[in-house]
């Protein structure tokens, strides 16, 4: 048979020599092993004060976008709750009063709006679902907590702050390749 | 009655005391930092300055955990066990001489709690009895895998007590002598009996190894078939006890080691510095210390390199090797002994 692998080794039966048997040489040998690793640089990184380097789209903590002039995106249509494979996001929709056009860029949008972070997949299945360009995934880590509640995230964690200069910045992930692609909506998901 | 001495005896009973349990709690954290260093981790560096204060972080957890006795067990004896378990591993300290002959204010007082002629044989029962705790823990625990792991060391304890026994006698062939004081004597400069008896060094240490239950012959705790072992029921201080007796074992076994093969607190070409005796009996605690650790190093750096025997092979090794090796070794040492006196 051909092995996978050229470390393989045949199994055999045979008697083991007199140097086998007595165990120490092969005791040293595997005592230099260890010794070797002892002093070797450590793969371990400390996590809060070190960070691994992330990739450029990297799918982390959900962001949900404003516009411009800083009115939410979402219109609370619902793609990304069919698109999400863990069935995490849910969403009350409620529709825009006169007045709160300011607040709100479609006449209809979401008034609640959650994800549940024990139950996604951090896919990113939603951010291509969306057709307002309204939610996209950071490079945020979501935080640990120590009962399951607070891991429901509503629109107070997830909606971006008001000011332009705590905006979150997506331009990595949202390159023209990416808008192109979204454009015909036929080349993604539902293949 | 004579008070100083009684005075004296106190406070290094004392001292002896603290540094056992004290060296025995950094070595839980050793052997966590060797554990880590020797995988590629860093192991505990949060509590403190480099995770020093791990190991009291560790005795909090160990005592603020519920104390749970199971209803089936047997109240009395499940109480026992960690107990035989944590004093004889702390008497054993009583005969190792720690260092030499201290002059205070005149008077010479010896830096080993006492002298018993029968020093070795001390050790050895101590060591015995230990193997009590575990029995009677693993069996008043009432659980299957408590009284196998219990069964166990029994017999594993039985098996290599004979060999580590025998390796001593051969041992005792050469300097003719029990009291430890007397054989650490002998060793003076670079007189160390493991270059006469290396044979029965590495006897006496693969018992040593088996004798405190550590790696590659842990079976009687073996978690993956036993989930634990003997203290499979323990929980809170009594399983703290349990473990660490295992530590206090290891640093009482490697003492012995070096007290028996490695010239104890004798340091090389010490007489040519020309110091004050004092300094001398303190410099040559502080290399008894240092041979010490590097015992308690190789006993971690075996653990996390072997894996565990399989229970036929350990059987094996000590009926079918270990015994016939160190029957072997008496003879031969006798046969040299009976040549060369004659001569
Ligand atoms: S986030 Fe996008 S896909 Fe989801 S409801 Fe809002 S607009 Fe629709
Ligand atoms: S990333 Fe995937 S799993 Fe998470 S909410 Fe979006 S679609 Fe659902």
């Amino acid at each position: 048979m051909q092995s996978l692998t050229d470390r393989s080794k045949i199994a055999s039966d045979k008697k083991m020599s007199f140097l086998e048997k007595i165990y120490l040489p092969a005791i040293a040998k595997g005592m230099a092993i260890t010794l070797k690793h002892f002093f070797k640089k450590k793969a371990t990184i400390s996590y809060p004060e070190q960070k691994r380097e992330f990739s450029e789209v990297y799918r982390g903590q959900h962001v949900l976008k404003r516009d411009d002039i800083g009115r939410e995106r979402c219109t609370a249509c619902g793609l990304c709750a069919v698109a999400c494979p863990a069935e995490a996001i849910t969403m009350i929709a409620a529709e825009r009063k006169p007045g709160e056009e300011n607040l709100y860029r479609e006449e209809k949008y979401a008034a609640v709006y959650e994800i549940n972070m024990l139950r996604c997949i951090f896919c990113g299945d939603c951010e291509e679902a969306c057709p307002k360009e309204a939610i996209f995934l950071t490079d945020r880590i979501v935080a640990s907590q120590y009962e399951r509640e607070p891991f429901i995230y509503g629109k107070d964690i997830l909606l971006e702050p008001l000011d332009i200069e705590k905006r979150i910045d997506i331009s990595k992930r949202q390159t023209e390749s990416v808008l192109k692609f979204k454009e015909n909506k036929r080349f993604a998901h539902n293949k | 009655m004579d008070w100083t001495l009684l005075l004296y005896k106190t406070i290094f009973l004392f001292i002896i005391f603290l540094i056992t349990l004290v060296v025995a709690m950094y070595s839980t954290y050793g052997e966590r930092k060797v554990a880590a260093f020797m995988q590629d981790r860093i192991g505990p560096n949060r509590a403190g300055i480099f995770g020093l204060l791990q190991p009291l972080a560790d005795g909090v957890k160990m005592f603020m955990k519920e104390e749970i006795i199971p209803l089936t067990a047997n109240k009395k004896l499940f109480i026992l066990g960690p107990s035989i378990a944590m004093s004889t591993a702390l008497l054993t300290g009583v005969v190792i001489p720690w260092g030499g002959m201290l002059n205070i204010g005149g008077r010479e007082f010896s830096m080993q709690i006492t002298d018993l002629n029968i020093g070795i044989l001390y050790v050895f029962a101590m060591v015995s009895i230990g193997v009590y705790g575990i029995m009677i823990g693993g069996w008043a625990s009432n659980n299957k895998y408590a009284l196998l792991g219990a069964i166990r060391a029994a017999s594993q304890m039985i098996s290599y007590e004979l060999a580590m026994g025998m390796s001593i006698v051969a041992l005792v062939l050469t300097t003719g002598t029990l009291s430890l004081h007397e054989i650490v004597s002998q060793q003076h400069g670079m007189h160390w009996n493991v270059f006469y008896q290396p044979l029965g060094f590495l006897i006496f240490m693969t018992c040593a190894f088996a004798e405190t239950n550590r790696a590659p012959f842990d079976l009687p705790e073996c978690e993956t078939e036993l989930i634990g072992g003997y203290h499979t029921e323990y929980s809170s201080m009594k399983l703290g006890f349990y473990l660490f007796a295992e530590y206090i074992n290891m640093f009482i076994s490697s003492a012995v080691i070096v007290t028996l093969y490695f010239g104890g607190f004798n340091m090389p070409f010490i007489d040519q510095l020309g110091l004050s005796p004092n300094f001398v009996t303190l410099l040559g605690s502080l290399f008894f210390f240092l041979k010490i650790f590097a015992f308690i190093f190789l006993f971690m750096w075996i653990r996390w390199t072997l894996p565990r025997f399989r229970y036929d092979q350990l059987m094996n090794l000590g009926w079918k090797g270990l015994l016939p090796l160190a029957i072997f070794n008496i003879m031969a040492t006798g046969v040299y002994y009976y040549f060369t006196e004659l001569i």
